[in-house]
């Protein structure tokens, strides 16, 4: 059995509203709200959901990049959410982050090699004979070459900034990297060269991943688990096989029908939402998709549903699969 | 079926930019056409000069840096780069319409929704009384699909999603009646359901309106969804043109087919994705002989010499490619000759 290598429980972030002249807190926008989730050692759990899900709030959490409202982040044995800050910046040595925007996460001004190196004095870790030389082998991992190291990043095409964010990543060996978004910003082409890069990194370092991303092929192709987030809930969480194979949350079931195929002769019955996504400030009440959902019961505008085991390792929020509520 | 009449067609067309570095063709000799009613897509990744072609067909290339230096387009047989600024003003909105990608950049945040459509009616339409005008502009955003349409005249861009928004941008461009409608990445802001909404509508529009649409993605799945025939695009060309059948189960082009392989399937898991090596050339760094050869897997010694030509390898199906030399015969000889 693989132990989780990261435990998510219950996790919060409300983030209040002022309005007024007095600015006055007058409500929250509720953006992640009770999340609970874990990561394999080894494993890729994959997060997709609209804009406004709570996905990328989610992971910033997790590295309290953004300090959570309420909840637990247990990491390898240690609970990240009760630690002090030097700890915690500490401990961020095994998470690091990869981030969408290869344009505006790397600093304009530093060469790829400064770029590269500040991890590892952040850390402290190595001399400087020792940092170059991991500067230079990095940039081979990750399909570049020692050359490019005095470069600027303006120097690069997307995609080889997108390697020198995953190669700055990797600097200080993490165990854990949360991906957010990764190659949504890329060329097709382009996204297929990550997208292995980081499958291969993966194998060679023994890497956990949490993927986040709104194309749910992308997510499919990476993913070993993948969960789905709708208004800052999970809806629904299996092994990828099952979720596309068999998707129990109707709000699931309409995502997976409304992402366009690259076949002209795929035939399936597309099911299309009404309306838009209901603002994360003034949410429905129960069960957010119920605006939506075709299959809306009584329970549903009044009660919220829980994340519940409906087939060993597929969990689903939704009343349609619970009996009790149901009769 | 009916055979329906060619409404647009580009010629040779060659839209250059004028910089600092020299004269750099961002569309290099790129030839199609539209018929009445049919839904056409251009592909490609970004650079490619998909883009810069429809800004071409509309007059809107900014000017300077951007000049179109070669080719025609012929609405109706009349040749649009001849026409001036006046006459183009006319042209726009009422025979050829435009979408873009960013609903929220292209509506005037301080202007009501209704305020905007009905300039974009009075502008076109000289002679109606305000009440005509209002009543059009109703009737626009009903056949959109937006509810509560009297109320949303007062509203401002702000107070819309991003997918209401694309339907405000919709109801503008067809106040008119255009006969083509140019969609310039219409979905890619938008989320998954609400691209789905916005794709249903414009095919149910297409249907209903018999407006041809000229739809530009870089998104294999919303071409295979929505289009009837495709146009595939690469550094400034086009590389390869078919009904979406023959493009998609039977790409020539070794772009085509590795830009096919790229895209990770939802229905199963490939396990491990086809990558088309490199990058796309950079504009004003184009090789001799055909572009993609530095990236192509069935390079050989004729491709980095001399330029390919666009061959008919079969009924609607053009390849920009040598391995296609023999199998068919090179339908624009002049374009390699010239480029």
């Amino acid at each position: 059995m693989t132990k989780p290598l990261l435990q998510v429980e219950g996790l919060k972030k409300y983030f209040p509203i002022h309005s007024g002249v007095l600015a006055k807190q007058s409500g929250y926008v509720k953006a992640v709200d009770d999340v609970s989730f874990h990561v394999n050692e080894g494993e890729t759990l994959g997060i997709v959901g609209e804009s406004g899900c709570g996905k990328s709030t989610t992971g910033r959490m997790l590295m309290r990049l953004l300090e959570p409202t309420e909840g637990k982040v247990t990491f390898d044995g240690k609970e990240l959410t009760s630690i002090s800050n030097s700890e915690m910046r500490k401990a961020r040595r095994e998470i690091q982050m990869v981030f969408q925007d290869p344009y505006a996460s790397l600093n304009p001004r530093h060469t790829v090699e400064k770029i590269l190196m500040e991890p590892l004095k952040v850390h402290n870790i190595g001399d400087a004979k020792s940092r170059k030389k991991k500067v230079y082998d990095f940039l081979e991992i990750v399909g570049l070459s020692s050359y490019h190291a005095k470069r600027y990043p303006h120097q690069f095409s997307g995609g080889q900034r997108q390697r020198i964010g995953i190669a700055r990543a990797l600097m200080t060996n993490p165990k854990l990297i949360i991906a957010d978004e990764p190659v949504s910003a890329l060329d097709v082409s382009i996204q297929a060269q990550v997208l292995n890069l980081m499958q291969d990194l993966q194998k060679e370092l023994k890497l956990t991943y949490i993927f986040i991303a709104h194309d749910l092929g992308v997510v499919r192709h990476i993913s070993d688990r993948v969960g789905v987030m709708y208004l800052g809930r999970m809806a629904e969480l299996a092994t990828s096989e099952s979720l596309y194979a068999e998707p129990f949350h109707p709000y699931t079931k309409a995502l997976l029908s409304a992402v366009p195929v690259p076949d002209p002769g795929h035939q399936r019955e597309q099911i299309i939402l009404e309306g838009d996504i209901p603002s994360p400030s003034n949410p429905p009440t129960g069960c957010t998709f119920h605006t939506r959902c075709p299959y809306k019961m009584k329970a549903c505008t009044s009660v919220v549903p829980k994340l519940e085991e409906v087939k060993p390792g597929h969990f689903v929020a939704c009343h349609l699969y619970n009996e009790l509520v149901q009769h | 079926m009916t055979k329906r009449e060619i409404i647009l067609e580009v010629k040779d067309l060659q839209t250059s930019f004028f910089t600092d570095d020299g004269v750099i063709p961002s569309v290099d000799y790129v030839d199609f056409h539209v018929k009445e009613g049919e839904i056409l897509g251009i592909v490609g990744e970004s650079g490619c000069g998909k883009s810069v072609t429809s800004l071409s067909i509309m007059g809107l290339v900014p000017s300077p840096p951007g000049k179109i230096t070669n080719g025609q387009i012929l609405f109706r047989g009349k040749d649009l780069t001849k026409f001036s600024e006046k006459e183009m003003r006319k042209v726009r909105g009422n025979d050829i319409a435009m979408i873009f990608q960013e609903p929220m950049t292209s509506l005037n945040p301080l202007f009501t929704i209704g305020n905007q459509l009905m300039e974009a009616i009075t502008l076109h339409k000289k002679g109606w009384s305000r009440k005509q005008v209002k009543a059009r502009a109703i009737e626009m955003l009903k056949l959109v699909g937006l509810p509560r349409a009297e109320e949303l005249m007062k509203d401002y861009p702000h107070q819309l999603s991003g997918g209401m928004r694309q339907r405000v941008m919709i109801a503008m461009a067809l106040v008119c009646d255009p006969k083509v409608l140019i969609a310039d990445e219409p979905t890619t802001a938008l989320d998954v359901t609400i691209q789905a909404q916005i794709l249903k509508l414009m095919r149910e529009l297409n249907e209903r309106l018999h407006t041809a649409v000229i739809l530009i993605t870089h998104d294999l799945g919303v071409v295979a969804e929505t289009c009837e025939r495709v146009v595939v695009m690469y550094a400034g060309k086009v590389v390869e043109e078919g009904t979406v059948d023959t493009i998609f189960n039977n790409p020539q082009h070794p772009y085509t087919k590795g830009l096919i392989a790229s895209v990770p399937d939802m229905r199963f898991k490939k396990q491990r994705l086809y990558s088309i090596p490199g990058n796309v050339p950079k504009p004003g760094t184009i090789p001799n002989g055909c572009r993609f050869a530095a990236r192509c897997e069935s390079v050989f010694g004729r491709c980095t010499v001399e330029n390919p030509s666009l061959y008919e390898t079969s009924d609607n199906h053009k390849t920009r490619c040598f391995l296609y030399d023999e199998k068919g015969v090179g339908v624009n000889d002049k374009t390699a000759a010239t480029s």
